[in-house]
């Protein structure tokens, strides 16, 4: 187990090297020279050249790829060009907004789309289940975008029950006041997919043998799907939720820019506009990261669910 | 698709793949129906592309904010208007400077005529804050949005189709590069990668459809990679190899025949998910430029128009997208069905 963890971590190191090679070519060749995005639309071409010097624009290529690869090494990312705030300061303090957002999220997506997809599954072929099935492929087929718009316009706009947007100092006042209706457009809307998702998971193990097996003992049909066919349906569950996790991030992420959070999306989509390099590089990597980290608990999970699971 | 049906010459040897993935989804009702729908859709976003119609969607034709017809005409508005003063006119002309050359002034403008536009108080479907006809422009959006969601994705399907068929076929160093690569590009939330590609393309239709390819492509590259490295050590290609059948034709006119419904089924995911993609990068500001129209930059205009009761642009665009990504999505499944039965039901 232990030497399994240490392998998932130690080849995570080329990954993390190409995502800082890729982003630090990708802004370097093809991105806005960044002093003069600082320098703004007034500098005169010395004020410029003194913003290049300042920043080390000025040294070889490889020389700069050389000081961020110490950078990321020690962990020390420097500051921000456009705000001068530390970027691990910058990573820690929107760090939390985006938690806020997609662990809820995260929760209520796959805690509702079980029971949901269970229900579907067992009532399979009724006129229920191709009714929920055919709203579930047009929900799907509405941007995200509307889903935002017409649920701030009327819960929070008309109906006032949420704010329409905001964001606080007091952790509880986020979750249970701002970050609301956020998470209920993504539930709403993940809602659907996961449906569909996981019916077809428990439909899967409804199929096989032991379920027969579970009916012909005489077994009541609450028991085989809530103890059998629920237990072994978790393992593609788990599978889909390291997969569906990047997509929880570009929700949250969406959603931030939609609800003016101040999270770590906003915050990317910012530095992004105004080619902080610092901040851009840094998140990429920490992002990549947490990411990778992530898929690693996912699959040590995997193990604890599934004792059969031979870890390689 | 037909050319290669007719290509396979017919007699014992049995169905082509296409051929028998052609009979499977005539035989789909829901698939029929959600194909004809898709290419109607197609037809429109060509015939508009061709400027057939919608090519006069900057046309101011409506009063601002104009309602659909069946809404009627907006009632009057009775805020902002000066009440008429009640008193007799005061005669200023002896202490107004300006009264000397009104008469000139009013000689000199005789000189240019202005063609009073009579504007229409109520479109087919509704006017934007400009008064365009939203249906027309929701046209030329739809053509916009389906064809950067249709290009990006034949693009990402052929990086994806190319760079895993050199990865599965040859494997070795070459694979460990390219697994390397993918490894990099999924290890960022794509969303990441969608900003930073964003901003440094700039905005445009080509650049969007460049920006989804190159953070989209991956999907299409795992599973192709997969078949090729299946594939390559099958009987047919040893024997193709033993006939003396270049790498090249070994990959490109054995497999990928063999392969491509693969890439098919993909390319039309692909399709779904980057027309939605298109509309949050153009609401964002990152998709198309200003002087475009595309579903996204009409929803953007739409959040602030619904405060002050003007929904129909935003309804038009939902319906419209509403229809065309359902009866795709319907497609693909009806698609992958006909093309692989092994999954049929999957999903």
């Amino acid at each position: 187990m232990a030497a399994y963890v240490i392998r998932r971590l130690w080849q995570m190191i080329p990954t993390l090297l190409g995502v800082v090679l890729l982003v630090f070519f990708l802004f370097k060749w093809f991105g806005n020279d960044p002093a003069e995005v600082l320098g703004g639309l007034n500098a005169s071409p010395e004020q410029i050249q003194v913003i290049r010097d300042q920043l080390g624009l000025n040294k070889p290529v490889l020389d700069q790829l050389l000081i961020f690869l110490r950078q990321v090494v020690t962990l020390d990312w420097g500051r921000s060009w456009a705000t001068n705030e530390a970027v691990s300061h910058l990573f820690a303090t929107r760090l939390p907004a985006t938690l806020t957002l997609m662990v809820p999220i995260l929760f209520l997506q796959v805690l509702l789309a079980i029971p949901f997809g269970l229900t579907v599954a067992y009532l399979r072929g009724t006129l229920v289940d191709r009714t929920v099935m055919v709203l579930a492929t047009v929900a799907v087929s509405i941007s995200l975008l509307v889903y935002v718009i017409v649920f701030q316009y009327v819960f929070a706009f008309r109906l006032g029950w949420f704010p329409v947007q905001g964001w606080s100092n007091s952790f509880w006042t986020n979750l249970t006041n701002y970050s609301l209706l956020p998470i209920i457009v993504q539930v709403a809307v993940a809602l659907s997919p996961y449906t569909r998702l996981y019916r077809t998971f428990f439909l899967d193990e409804i199929g096989h043998d032991y379920v027969r097996t579970a009916r012909a003992k005489g077994l009541s049909e609450r028991v085989i799907l809530l103890k059998h066919v629920m237990r072994n349906a978790m393992i593609p569950i788990l599978t889909n939720i390291s997969v569906a996790l990047p997509d929880v991030f570009v929700g949250s992420f969406l959603l931030e820019v939609f609800f003016s959070i101040p999270g770590l999306g906003r915050e990317t989509l910012l530095a992004v506009n105004r080619g902080d390099y610092p901040v851009i590089q840094a998140f990429a990597i920490y992002i990549a990261a947490l990411t990778m980290v992530i898929n690693l608990l996912t699959d040590l999970l995997y193990k604890l669910v599934d004792p059969r699971v031979v870890l390689k | 698709m037909t050319a290669v049906t007719s290509s396979s010459p017919a007699g014992p040897r049995g169905q082509s793949v296409w051929s028998a993935a052609w009979r499977r989804l005539k035989s789909d009702r829901v698939g029929v129906a959600s194909m004809i729908v898709v290419l109607l859709c197609l037809l429109l976003v060509i015939a508009t592309g061709l400027g057939l119609f919608a090519s006069d969607w900057q046309q101011e034709v409506g009063v601002p904010n104009a309602p659909p017809h069946f809404v009627g005409p907006a009632p009057p508005e009775a805020i902002g208007t000066i009440a008429q003063p009640k008193g007799p006119d005061v005669d200023l002309s002896d202490v107004d400077p300006l009264a000397p050359r009104y008469k000139e002034w009013a000689e000199r403008a005789l000189k240019y005529k202005t063609a009073a536009v009579a504007r229409a108080e109520t479109l087919p479907l509704g006017g934007d804050n400009l008064g365009r006809n939203v249906w027309k422009k929701a046209l030329k959006g739809a053509q916009v949005s389906i064809t950067v969601g249709v290009l990006a994705s034949i693009v990402a399907t052929l990086i994806g189709t190319l760079l895993g068929g050199v990865s599965g076929f040859f494997g070795g160093k070459v694979g460990d590069l390219l697994e390397w690569v993918y490894n990099v590009f999924t290890a960022m939330p794509s969303i990441l990668l969608i900003f930073a590609f964003a901003v440094v393309f700039g905005r445009g239709v080509l650049p969007v459809v460049m920006i989804l390819a190159l953070t989209g492509w991956t999907g299409t590259y795992r599973l192709i990679r997969a078949e090729f490295m299946k594939h390559r050590v099958r009987e047919y290609v040893r024997s193709a190899e033993a006939i003396g059948a270049s790498r090249f034709s070994r990959m490109f006119k054995h497999i990928l025949p063999n392969v491509s419904h693969v890439a098919l089924v993909q390319l039309s995911l692909y399709v779904v998910s980057f027309i939605k993609y298109e509309v949050i990068l153009s609401y964002l500001g990152l998709g198309v430029s200003v002087d475009q129209v595309s579903w996204g930059t009409m929803l953007s205009e739409a959040q602030s128009e619904l405060l002050l009761g003007y929904w129909w642009q935003l309804a038009v665009v939902t319906v419209m997208m509403a229809v065309f990504v359902t009866a795709f999505s319907l497609f693909t499944d009806a698609l992958r069905d006909a093309l692989d039965p092994k999954l049929r039901g999957l999903e």
